[in-house]
């Protein structure tokens, strides 16, 4: 398997941390030393709905595939406001596709699990092209009154179209069952015969605890992965890591090894956009020709769940 | 002071960016060398590494100075 095409798209409107500080008891001081974050773009006049294809047309438009070539679409969200149906039902015929989809949510983690499910299904002759959306809209389940999660998150999409290939090397996966460290609930209807009602509530994060884990375990597959193929992370290009919180890039270098530029960060312009976070700076970097055929790559990303995950690349064009 | 102790003052020195003999038993990690959670979440990890040991959340959550580290550090090296 290989990338062929990306795109990304975010929302117009840019909002700075100088920009919170008027309704938010927060500064730009505070924001930027603890994560890293000095701006995000937030949906305002467009949704979600209208970013998803916008990336998604890009980055079929960069395969040079047509749209009718696309046989499978995967999605990758963790929540928009349509519960049902899904996020790749909505968006399909606006993107021009007539293949079929399914969406999944593996939280911030998500696009490398698609990635994983992507080759799988290639392998067993499923689909020969497959294009994976990941469009998150985070700053949705935040509670805006509070600076502990509202800060950290941006919205924004980003997609990739995939065909057959040697590229995608290897992928590890990881899930830790614990609920409590980062969830959003939200709230279902009533019924006559339930005797406990859940009503929903924001983002709730254990910050520090986030912190520990993330850290430990993105180390912990990126180690794998690279001893399981007989790597050093010297032999590594880039390390393209889910970017939630700039310290939490440092600290997994600090524990993998390697120069502060092999790790590229988006976080201080986008903030935290979940599972989009990878490809969408896989998209700016490809612009940007940074990245060269036969280059290794690690891509690693984290989530609510506990989740993480981790592959390794050797590019192809 | 103990080898552990003069390995975890030069760790701890390194990570906030100071020079050792600020490093005294009696500093509150916040108050006097400045650090913030996630400074502590850092240090207590690299500590954790460097010593090959693993603190639970409680034995964190009571620590406020150096010297707290020093002797939680010890409790779990020997």
């Amino acid at each position: 398997m290989k990338i062929i095409g990306t795109g990304s798209a975010l929302p117009a409107l840019t909002v700075t941390n100088e920009d919170l500080t008027k309704f938010l008891d927060t500064n730009d001081e505070w924001i930027t030393t603890r994560t890293g974050i000095q701006a995000r773009h937030l949906l305002s006049t467009e949704d979600l709905y209208d970013i998803s294809v916008e990336a998604a047309t890009k980055a079929i438009k960069a395969s040079g595939l047509r749209p009718d070539e696309i046989d499978f679409l995967l999605v990758s969200n963790v929540a928009n406001r349509h519960v049902t149906p899904g996020l790749s039902c909505i968006v399909q015929k606006r993107i021009g596709l007539t293949c079929a989809g399914l969406d999944i949510n593996v939280a911030c983690a998500g696009f490398v699990n698609a990635l994983m499910l992507a080759d799988g299904m290639m392998k067993a002759g499923h689909a020969k092209n497959i294009l994976i959306l990941c469009a998150e809209e985070p700053t949705k389940y935040c509670n805006w009154k509070e600076r502990d999660c509202s800060v950290l998150f941006g919205d924004g999409a980003g997609a990739v179209v995939l065909t057959e290939g040697n590229a995608f090397k290897d992928v590890k996966l990881t899930m830790i069952s614990d609920r409590d460290v980062l969830y959003y609930e939200r709230g279902m209807e009533p019924t006559p015969f339930q005797e406990k009602y859940v009503v929903g509530q924001p983002l709730v994060m254990r910050g520090k605890e986030l912190f520990r884990t993330a850290v430990t375990e993105s180390a912990k597959d990126i180690q794998a992965l690279l001893k399981r193929n007989d790597l050093q992370s010297d032999d590594i290009d880039w390390f393209l890591l889910h970017q939630a919180n700039k310290r939490i890039i440092d600290g997994i270098r600090n524990i993998v090894g390697g120069p502060v530029a092999k790790y590229p960060t988006i976080i201080e312009k986008y903030g935290n956009t979940s599972s989009a976070s990878i490809p969408i700076m896989l998209d700016e970097m490809i612009a940007d020709n940074k990245i060269k055929a036969g280059e290794k790559i690690v891509m690693s990303a984290f989530g609510a769940g506990f989740v993480s995950a981790a592959c390794l690349w050797e590019w192809e064009f | 002071m103990s080898r552990i102790q003069d390995k975890a003052r030069a760790l701890i020195a390194s990570k906030m960016k100071l020079d050792e003999s600020e490093i005294t038993p009696e500093k509150n990690i916040f108050n006097d060398l400045g650090a913030d959670s996630l400074d502590f979440v850092e240090l207590s990890m690299l500590l954790e590494r460097e010593f090959n040991v693993k603190f639970t959340e409680d034995d964190t959550a009571n620590v406020k100075t150096v010297g707290d580290l020093y002797e939680l550090i010890e409790q779990y090296a020997k």
